[in-house]
This record gives C-alpha cells, sequence and structure tokens, in this order.
C-alpha cells in the first residue's frame, strides 16, 4: 500500500508539470498584459516609462524561452513566484486563501454526502413512490440550477425575507456565514450523488447474489449493509472523489457572490488583470487537490473491494 | 437641451452635496460603518503607491493622507500636511510649512523626512510604481528615474516643519499631490511592509485584512486637526463586486451604503423608502468612442462628426443606461472648471451625418469596427444600440467584444479602429487637456493620435498662465476646438449613485470618485443596527 501511494505521488510530478508548462504558454500568448491594466481603467495616464520598468520588475521584457526556463526552475524549488498586483510571494497569497476555500468544499461536500446519499438509498428502496418522485425531480434541478441564480434565491429567502443568516462575508470563519455559501455549492453534487446513489442501489438490487440473499431469507437491513452497501460504495466513491476534487475550482461563483475568501475568487480576479503568477499558482493548487484526491480514491476502492488491487 | 442638461447636472451635483448630512440632528460618535467597495472580488494590495486599482483606493483613504486633499465643495485641492505655502515669484518653488500636530499610527511625528522618502520612494524606478506620474513635476524625478541619482533634488528639507519642492512646471501642483496614490508614509518603518500592515497617518487605522472579504480598521486617536476627528469606533471595507449581493445585503441593513448600477437605480428610484436615500454626484468621467484620427477614413473631421451627427445619444441614456448619465457636449464634464455652459453639442441628424460622410468622399458610406468590453453603460451593449442608428446614416458600425485587460492593453498599444470607453476627465483641466497635446504619447492619454496646432500652443500657454481664471478660458478654447475635431463620440458624463441607509450621515457627494468618501466626517445615528450603531 505505501509503496503503491509512494508511487502514484511521484506519478503526479510529471503531470503537474506538464500542467504548469501549458498554464505558462496560454497566459503567455493570451492577449493582454498586466502594465496595460495600469490606466485604471481609462483613470491616468499611463507613461512608456512606467510599461517598461514594469515589464522589467517582473521580466516580462525577457525572451520567453528564459521567462519558461525561470518559471521551471523557480518551480521546482516550489517557488511560486510574486504576485505582480499585490508583490507578495504567491506562496502566500494561496496560503491566505487555501483554508477558507477547503471549509467551504469540505462543507459543502459534506452536505452532499450525508444528505445526498441517504436519499437515494430511500429512493431505490422504494421505485415509484413519493419520496422517490421527489428526490428525482430535486435531483434534476440541482444539477440544472445555476449556482449564481441559487445562492441569490438562498440569499433572498433565509438573509433577506427570513433574516436567520448573514447574506454575505467571511465572519471570521463562523458557521452561519458559511451555511449558505456550503449549500449552494454543495446542492449539484448532492443532486448528482443522490441520482448516482439512487441508479447503483437499483442496479445492485436486481442482481442475481441479492435474490439469493433475499431467498435465503436475509433481512433488509443485513441486505443493504453486506450486499448493497458494499456494492454500490465503488460508484458513489468515484462520484464523490469527482466532486470534492473539482468543488475547489467550482467554488469561484459561489466566493464571488457571498465574499468568501477563496482561491476561486483569487484567481478571477488575478486573471481581469494579468496577474499571471497568481493564476499559475491557483491553478496548479486546484489541479494538485484533485491528483491527491484521486490518489486517496484509488487507495479507497481497495478498502471497500478486496478484489481491486494496488498495484 | 444641452443648458438644460448642464443646469440639471450641476443642480444635482449641489443638492447631492448636502443631501445625506441631516444637521439639524445632533453628531453622535462611535458605531461601525460597513462601507463597501464594489470594484472588483479582493483588493490586490494595501499598499496604494503599488496599485493603480479603485479598490486599493478605497480603502487607502481611510488610514493614508497626503500633502493636500481634494475639497469636493470647491473642486479644489487645499492644504492638508501643511498649513501654509508660498510660491517663488516664477512658480517653481514651493515652501511647505507642514503640519506640527499629525503623527503616524506608529506614534512617529510626522516630518518634512516623511515627505521626502515617500516620495523618493515612488520615484524609484526598482518599485515601478504607478504612482509616479503624480510627481514627475519635482525637479531630479528624471534623473531618479533614470538611475543617474537615488534622491530627487527638488526637494528639500529646510528644518522638521519646513519643506521645499521644486517644480520643473509652474502648474499648481495640488492636483498630482493630493492625489491618494501619493501618501506620505512614515520614514521609520521598511515600505514593502505597507502591502500588508499599512502604518499611515489617516484618521483610521488599519486592523484586519481577510483577502477577498473586508478590511477592517479602527479610529485613529492620534489624528491630527481638532475639527477632524473621525466619529466612527469602527470601520469596515467590505469587498463586493457582485451587484447583485450587495442589493440583497442593502435591504438586509447588513451594509450601511452600496454603489448602483444603472438597472438597481432604476428600481431604487421607484421604492419609496429606497429612494430618500440616494446620493448622486455628475462624476469626473467621460463616456466616449474613440477614433484612431490617423487611420483613414476617421484622419478626416467630418467623418468623426458624422458619427456623433449619427447618434441619439439622449435615447440611449434614457432607455440603455436608465438616466444614469448626463449627455455629453464634448470632452470637459460640466462639473469641471473648464466646462463652458454655452457649449452646443452635436444635435442627432442622421442626413446632416450622411451630408458629411459624402462631403468627405464617402457616399457609400464607412465601416466602423469598435472594440469594447461588457460594461452595461460604456461597452458592446451601447455599441450595439448605435449601430441601428448609424446605419441610418451609412455607418456600418460593429462591435468586436474584449476582456477588459484585453482592451487597455489594445487602446494603449493603439491596436484599434474605434473603442469604446470611460475615461477621467477632471479634476485637473490642465492635466486632461495634456491628453489632446500632439507631445503625448499615445499610451499616456492621448488614445485617439490627436495633433492640433491650436491646440498644442493654448496647452503650452495654459501651463505657463498662473491665474486660474485665465487658465481655464485658454482650456475652454482649446476645449471648444476638440469639439469641433471631434476625436470622440461625445457619448455622456456619469452619473455616480450611491444608496445610503437612513441612519448613515456626513456622505459627500465626491465627482473625482464617489465611492472614495472623507470616513472621518461620516457618522451613523443610533436607529443603525444593534451590533454596529452608537453605544
Amino acid at each position: 500500500m505505501g509503496r503503491y501511494i509512494l508511487r502514484r505521488l511521484l506519478q503526479m510530478i510529471p503531470t503537474l508539470l506538464a500542467v504548469a508548462a501549458l498554464i505558462f504558454l496560454i497566459f503567455s500568448v493570451l492577449p493582454g498584459s498586466f502594465a496595460g491594466t495600469m490606466t485604471g481603467g481609462g483613470r491616468r495616464a499611463l507613461s512608456p516609462e512606467l510599461v517598461a520598468q514594469i515589464n522589467a520588475q517582473f521580466g516580462l521584457d525577457k525572451p520567453l524561452p528564459v521567462r519558461f526556463w525561470d518559471y521551471l526552475v523557480r518551480l521546482v524549488q516550489f517557488d511560486l513566484g510574486t504576485s505582480f498586483r499585490t508583490r507578495e510571494p504567491v506562496v502566500d497569497l494561496i496560503a491566505a486563501r487555501i483554508w477558507p476555500s477547503l471549509q467551504l468544499a469540505l462543507s459543502a461536500m459534506a452536505l452532499a454526502v450525508t444528505v445526498g446519499i441517504p436519499l437515494g438509498f430511500l429512493a431505490a428502496m422504494r421505485p415509484g413512490s413519493l419520496l422517490d418522485s421527489v428526490t428525482m425531480i430535486g435531483a434534476v434541478s440541482g444539477l440544472s440550477m445555476p449556482q449564481f441564480w441559487l445562492g441569490l434565491l438562498l440569499m433572498y429567502v433565509f438573509a433577506l425575507q427570513l433574516g436567520w443568516l448573514p447574506s454575505f462575508g467571511y465572519g471570521e470563519g463562523r458557521l452561519r456565514n458559511l451555511i449558505l455559501p456550503a449549500i449552494a455549492l454543495g446542492f449539484a453534487p448532492l443532486a448528482l450523488l443522490a441520482r448516482t446513489t439512487r441508479a447503483g442501489v437499483l442496479e445492485v438490487m436486481a442482481s442475481d447474489h441479492i435474490r439469493t440473499a433475499i431467498a435465503k431469507g436475509a433481512s433488509p437491513s443485513q441486505m443493504v449493509r453486506w450486499h448493497v452497501l458494499r456494492n454500490v460504495m465503488v460508484l458513489i466513491v468515484t462520484t464523490m472523489g469527482l466532486q470534492i476534487g473539482s468543488l475547489l475550482g467550482q467554488a469561484l461563483v459561489i466566493e464571488k457572490l457571498f465574499s468568501w475568501p477563496g482561491l476561486g475568487s483569487l484567481m478571477v480576479d488575478s486573471v481581469a488583470i494579468r496577474d499571471i503568477p497568481v493564476v499559475q499558482g491557483t491553478i496548479l493548487v486546484i489541479v494538485l487537490w484533485f491528483l491527491v484526491i484521486n490518489v486517496l480514491v484509488d487507495v479507497i476502492y481497495a478498502a471497500i473491494d478486496p478484489r481491486i488491487s494496488l498495484r | 437641451m444641452t443648458i438644460k442638461a448642464t443646469i440639471g447636472a450641476l443642480l444635482l451635483a449641489g443638492t447631492a452635496l448636502c443631501a445625506p448630512a441631516t444637521w439639524a440632528q445632533e453628531v453622535q460618535r462611535g458605531g461601525t460603518l460597513n462601507f463597501t467597495a464594489p470594484y472588483g472580488s479582493s483588493v490586490g494590495t494595501l499598499d496604494i503607491t503599488a496599485s493603480a486599482e479603485v479598490q486599493t483606493e478605497i480603502v487607502a483613504h481611510a488610514m493614508h493622507r497626503s500633502l493636500y486633499k481634494w475639497n469636493p465643495e470647491t473642486g479644489k485641492p487645499e492644504p492638508d500636511l501643511f498649513t501654509e505655502v508660498t510660491v517663488s515669484d516664477d512658480g517653481m518653488t514651493h515652501t511647505y510649512k507642514l503640519r506640527d500636530d499629525a503623527v503616524f499610527h506608529n506614534d512617529k511625528p510626522f516630518t518634512a523626512d516623511d515627505v521626502i522618502y515617500s516620495y523618493n520612494r515612488i520615484a524609484t524606478p526598482v518599485t515601478a510604481s504607478p504612482s509616479a506620474n503624480f510627481i514627475s513635476r519635482i525637479q531630479g524625478f528624471e534623473e531618479v528615474q533614470g538611475g543617474s541619482a537615488t534622491e530627487m533634488s527638488g526637494l528639500k528639507k529646510i528644518d522638521d516643519h519646513t519643506l521645499e519642492i521644486t517644480f520643473t512646471a509652474s502648474q499648481d501642483p495640488g492636483f498630482d499631490l493630493m492625489q491618494n496614490y501619493v501618501p506620505i508614509y512614515p520614514s521609520n518603518v521598511d515600505g514593502n511592509t505597507q502591502a500588508t500592515q499599512p502604518v499611515g497617518l489617516g484618521p483610521f487605522r488599519f486592523v484586519e485584512h481577510v483577502p477577498g472579504s473586508r478590511v477592517s480598521f479602527e479610529r485613529f486617536e492620534g489624528f491630527f486637526g481638532e475639527d477632524d476627528q473621525p466619529y466612527l469606533d469602527r470601520l469596515n471595507i467590505l469587498i463586493m463586486g457582485e451587484a447583485a449581493a450587495r442589493d440583497v445585503a442593502f435591504r438586509n441593513r447588513e451594509i450601511d451604503v452600496s454603489v448602483l448600477g444603472s438597472q438597481q437605480y432604476q428600481e431604487y428610484q421607484a421604492d419609496a423608502d429606497l429612494s430618500k436615500g440616494l446620493l448622486e454626484v455628475a462624476e469626473l468621467f467621460t463616456r466616449v468612442v474613440g477614433f484612431d484620427t490617423t487611420k483613414p477614413p476617421f484622419d478626416d473631421k467630418r467623418v468623426r462628426q458624422a458619427v456623433n451627427h449619427g447618434i441619439d445619444k439622449d435615447l440611449i441614456i434614457d432607455r440603455l443606461v436608465k438616466g444614469k448619465a448626463f449627455p455629453a457636449v464634448g470632452f470637459m464634464p460640466t462639473t469641471s472648471p473648464a466646462f463652458d455652459p454655452d457649449a452646443q453639442g452635436y444635435a442627432y441628424d442622421p442626413e446632416k451625418a450622411k451630408a458629411l460622410l459624402e462631403e468627405a468622399g464617402h457616399p457609400d458610406g464607412i465601416d466602423l469596427p469598435v472594440i469594447a468590453n461588457q460594461n452595461e453603460s460604456w461597452g458592446a451593449p451601447i455599441v450595439e444600440a448605435i449601430i441601428p442608428m448609424l446605419a441610418r446614416s451609412n455607418i456600418r458600425a460593429s462591435v468586436e467584444p474584449v476582456e477588459n485587460a484585453v482592451l487597455e492593453d489594445r487602446i494603449t498599444g493603439g491596436n484599434f479602429t474605434a473603442f469604446i470607453w470611460s475615461l477621467s476627465s477632471g479634476p485637473d483641466p490642465l492635466n486632461i487637456l495634456r491628453c489632446f497635446y500632439s507631445k503625448t504619447a499615445q499610451s499616456a492619454c492621448n488614445y485617439t493620435n490627436f495633433s492640433n496646432a491650436e491646440v498644442d500652443r493654448l496647452y503650452e500657454a495654459a501651463q505657463q498662465e498662473r491665474d486660474e481664471a485665465a487658465r481655464n478660458d485658454l482650456i475652454r478654447q482649446a476645449d471648444a476646438i476638440i469639439r469641433d475635431e471631434a476625436p470622440y463620440w461625445f457619448f455622456n458624463y456619469n452619473k455616480a449613485v450611491m444608496a445610503y441607509q437612513p441612519w448613515v450621515h456626513g456622505l459627500r457627494g465626491n465627482p473625482q470618485e464617489l465611492a472614495i468618501q472623507d470616513y472621518e466626517k461620516i457618522w451613523i445615528d443610533d436607529t443603525a443596527p444593534a451590533d454596529r450603531k452608537p453605544q
């Protein structure tokens, strides 16, 4: 197991380097420059001397291959560079945002798992019932509803109309401030998990070994615990892994809407102002998160189903 | 129409200046103000000298002060960190008697050394400060920028509270040195730490920055000036780039002020309660479509005039901008001291536009490709609205939507035929006229590559003129020529609107940028929510 995890972690290095190279090249050819945004949106004159100074300070006056090489050299030393915009190390900017991002992503996922999986199970155990119909309508709605609109709806109902929760802000990470953004972000994965769980359970329930277990007199709880749950968990864990891996990147709309200090809003503002080192750094962190989650999912597979061996 | 619009704008601006100040009510001290920074989802850096973003300026104005300050009532700079100034006969040397009662948040007394340190730091090329332009007229700036000197020769300390500054031009330095982008930092603090742990001598002391969420301050008890002591105990500047989220938070009484867009402006106007708390001001921004005047067919002023005649701007302002703008008659806005109240703008006249095109040798019309961002008041939606109007005058307009960073890059790089943008048109009219001076680089605001010998002559004469009225008269003459030459389609002057809660008092209609407020003048009464009201 240990060797497997180590090997998978080492395999992440070329993936990360390839992603880093791709991001670097994309943002090198993208039109627009950091110096150009120094007009402050038409508010002030931008002298050619200042443009030259800014480009020189951040090494943007060097040829592309030289910049790329410098970037790679820094990267292998775990140096993500310096933000053009704040002139602080990118690592520091990311460090300040990573915990709120994880808080939001993990809370959203916790909500999705604790509500979505049981709902999917219950719906599958009573196919065609009112619960099943309501769950599936909710799942389809959850998957098709834009996050931005859902966030506004939650703000309107729970903050403006009921006055139960604040409509925005981090509030020192208090639970009260976390609830609405976590629901807005977690609703789509919740719907997907409910739908996936229901489909998985229905498929397992129709299989021969379940019929055999029922014929042998297994109680419903024994059947679910020993025969259904274990078989359907691989599918659920796969879905969970994909969802939790992508939540960090997906959160940007919710972060902006709720003034939540996460990586997503940092990335959006950095793209707008062409603060390339920050864009590269945040994307790399999001990719790294995705890869780590994938390794974890593979390890969990083996724990759930011994037939899956880790080689 | 022109005169009515002008008078209306001035009246509105004047009304706005005193609207929220309920002077009959006794001023209350204490409490917390939840202000908003609406122009993005983060504040890049807390070091204003490293930024050109209004978000940072909104934050910086709470904790920093500059040599001069802007008085929105008079529209002029006035002393802030000095009590008197003596100007030499040639207007080049200013001797400032600095305040002796100002201290920084770290208890360091303010002296001439701090001014010298702050300006030299901005001038040093290694800082690549976007604020450098504001101090570029101090003698020795070029040498520091070029690397042959480390300190500007024009900055001379006479004693701790007397400073002599020599400039390379005789024009009033107040407009440049009042900018929030050239604050005075303490000379005993490493400038690099200002990005995260700012220390200034403004009315509020920095407490905490939660990136992407808020910046918090507390009252600085040592703030100078007996009459300017801040009323509030705490100030939170909440970073809220989403208009819809601000709207919910404002209606939910979680925030005390909110800057409105055109759609919200209409909704708030229609609401009996919300409409009572609207602060409106004619800002010093002119929205335009700019032409590259060196590229055919826009090198012919008749073509540019034809575009101006071919658009019904009143209709667009009414229907699309929801009345949140004033029709422009030229580049200088109504709130500029160089605005000509008798000026006539271009009337909507498609036939005249067609005739001008024919006269210019384009009987089959012209193509007008415009690059634009997605801004609802001065972006692609506006260009889409003018396309059918211009078609009546044989002008085939089209829009190329681009991201904002690309728009700015292409405009400053001269990579366009036409663009739509919002341009600063104040507060210093002479500085604005510089953008039409042929020797000004295209990237440095002469975006249309404008060149006119008479405008150049008037600009140079205005630079030398020390009498304000005479100088403004020269600028007015130049503005008339610019209006006739039409390097831009003069669209509108922005009407900025801020909604405020009924318990908020002391907001001022700042035509430079409404979101920049003198926080020390703001107070809240005890009808504010319990967690924020004065105790």
